[in-house]
């Protein structure tokens, strides 16, 4: 039996003690600044109001005209989320050309670089950078002040963020292929488009219609979140039964949310897959 | 053929959902509308950049960077706690009902459960803080779990074998060898809950989203451009943070 060490001794216990003391003092000011009050959660007023509200929850709402209204809003958000994604793949493909280097000729052509292709490529970088550093879900509350209540803020939003994000990626997709047929071309004289379209874009496709599917699956999921500030679908319809208290609908809509995101994914796996 | 056939049914179906969602470029071009949204666009220049405006936009970041921390914290906790049985170390019930609750509380979107939490506790930052730490918690929750099940049983076998109680096993035993592998999936994490912190307040959570929110609707566009600077510089500061103390836990390995 080994009895020489007291148990309670804990070699590392002073750093540890350290350690946690200085976490909690330095996470003191946010406990502070989040008006953090779990007491907030069980006062009287909170409690019956949740409690009504919760209670509500089960059974579903399933009642023949609230299931319709559920099916077209399910619709829409499909519909908002395929209309962006298209509309983005439309904006990112030419930008995500010009920011590209691997149609400069400085990389692949027979000359050495031009100070112009450097002078268009940089503020292209830096707008794609604006468009996705901005979340989906600000733009859609932009855009709704800018376009009105309904689906087209949530299109644009989507196609304004998502073009952003596949710019970068397509682009960094090009850059990351093998240059050695485009250079090949260009050397037996052929144009830079050309060029690209027989030695670049042909090796480049599965992985961009790859991420582009993988994207539409995340526009699904956002198109529903963004509807909460007034860009249709399912969000709008969730918003409006939450503020209204009414439970039962609420978990209907948060079926169909599961289901459509379940949906989705199965879609996205499956047309993968079919490239690979 | 394949291909321009895939491309030519994704064409025909993006064309029926703009048919569908009737979104007429026609309206959205003519020479009225077009005159409004260059107008509210204009408003956005210049940015409000009086003192007054700068502080409490300065204070909303604070919070925003607040809720983000004590969110993800909580979360921390919280799925550590539930990480314990879904890693099967109380029996096989115990973990199929942890996983559940990890799944449940994983699959609903962080501004779910804003919306579920400001009516819980009200307009304002804790609501943002518990919506967080609540979706936060299903994620690393998951991830710890599966931390916890590909560890080596071993050191804290050598405990339990030479006596010491479950608890103090797997708090000596388990958990210092996992520790950098936890740490690091919570900083992950806080990165990307820094970018939702900034967003929640548009459905009343708090933060700089909130701010947001009310300049917008105030049509204060210089107020909204300010705010969203700074929602940018924020995000910019704690991936630095975060990939910084990463490198310095990798580092001394602690």
């Amino acid at each position: 039996m080994p009895v020489a060490l007291s148990p309670s001794r804990d070699p590392a216990a002073f750093p540890r003690l350290a350690f946690a003391l200085a976490a909690i003092l330095l996470l003191w000011p946010g406990l502070e600044l989040t008006e953090f009050d779990p007491a907030t959660l069980i006062d009287k007023r909170s409690r019956e109001v949740m409690g009504k509200f919760l209670g509500t929850f089960f059974p579903p709402e399933l009642s023949q005209d609230f299931l319709k209204l559920v099916f077209k809003s399910t619709l829409e958000t499909l519909a908002i989320a395929t209309a962006g994604t298209f509309l983005a793949i439309v904006l990112a493909f030419p930008l995500s050309l010009v920011v590209s280097r691997s149609l400069s000729i400085s990389r692949i052509g027979p000359r050495t670089g031009h100070w112009i292709g450097d002078f268009i490529r940089l503020p292209a970088r830096w707008l794609l950078i604006v468009l996705r550093s901005i979340p989906e879900i600000v733009w859609a509350l932009l855009l709704v002040r800018a376009v009105g209540l309904g689906p087209a803020a949530g299109v644009f939003a989507i196609a304004i963020s998502y073009s952003g994000m596949l710019g970068k990626v397509y682009f960094e997709i090009y850059e990351a292929g093998d240059t050695r047929p485009a250079r090949a071309l260009m050397g037996a004289g052929s144009g830079r488009l050309a060029a690209f379209s027989y030695g670049i874009f042909p090796m480049a496709l599965p992985e961009l219609v790859s991420y582009s599917v993988y994207r539409w699956e995340c526009a699904v999921r956002a198109s529903v979140v963004m509807g909460f500030v007034g860009a249709g679908g399912l969000g709008t319809q969730l918003e409006l039964s939450m503020r209204m208290l009414n439970g039962g609908e609420v978990s209907t809509i948060l079926l169909m949310f599961f289901l459509l995101v379940l949906l989705a994914d199965g879609v996205s796996a499956l047309l993968r897959r079919a490239l690979a | 053929m394949t291909a321009w056939l895939s491309l030519l049914a994704f064409v025909l179906i993006s064309g029926a959902s703009f048919w569908y969602l009737g979104i007429g470029f026609g309206d959205l071009l003519a020479a009225e509308s077009r005159g409004k949204m260059l107008d509210y666009a204009v408003g956005f220049f210049p940015p409000d950049t009086s003192a007054a405006f700068i502080a409490r936009t300065l204070q909303g970041s604070l919070e925003t960077l607040a809720i983000s921390a004590i969110g993800t914290l909580l979360a921390a906790f919280m799925g550590l706690f539930l990480a314990v049985p879904a890693a099967g170390r109380l029996g096989l019930p115990a973990r199929a009902a942890a996983r559940l609750l990890l799944n449940f509380l994983r699959s609903i979107p962080e501004l779910v459960w804003a919306m579920l939490m400001v009516l819980a506790a009200g307009l304002g930052p804790f609501a943002g803080t518990l919506a967080l730490a609540l979706h936060t918690a299903g994620v690393l929750g998951r991830l710890f779990a599966e931390t916890l099940e590909n560890t080596p049983p071993e050191p804290t076998l050598a405990l339990r074998n030479s006596g010491s109680p479950t608890a103090l096993a797997f708090l000596y035993g388990t958990l210092p060898g996992v520790m950098p592998q936890l740490t690091s999936y919570t900083l992950y994490r806080w990165e990307n809950n820094i970018r939702m912190a900034a967003v929640l307040g548009l459905v009343g959570a708090g933060g700089l989203g909130m701010m947001l929110y009310m300049s917008l609707s105030l049509f204060k566009q210089g107020e909204a451009a300010t705010v969203i600077v700074a929602m940018l510089v924020l995000v910019a500061i704690v991936d630095a943070l975060s990939a910084w103390l990463r490198q310095w836990l990798g580092r001394s390995g602690s």
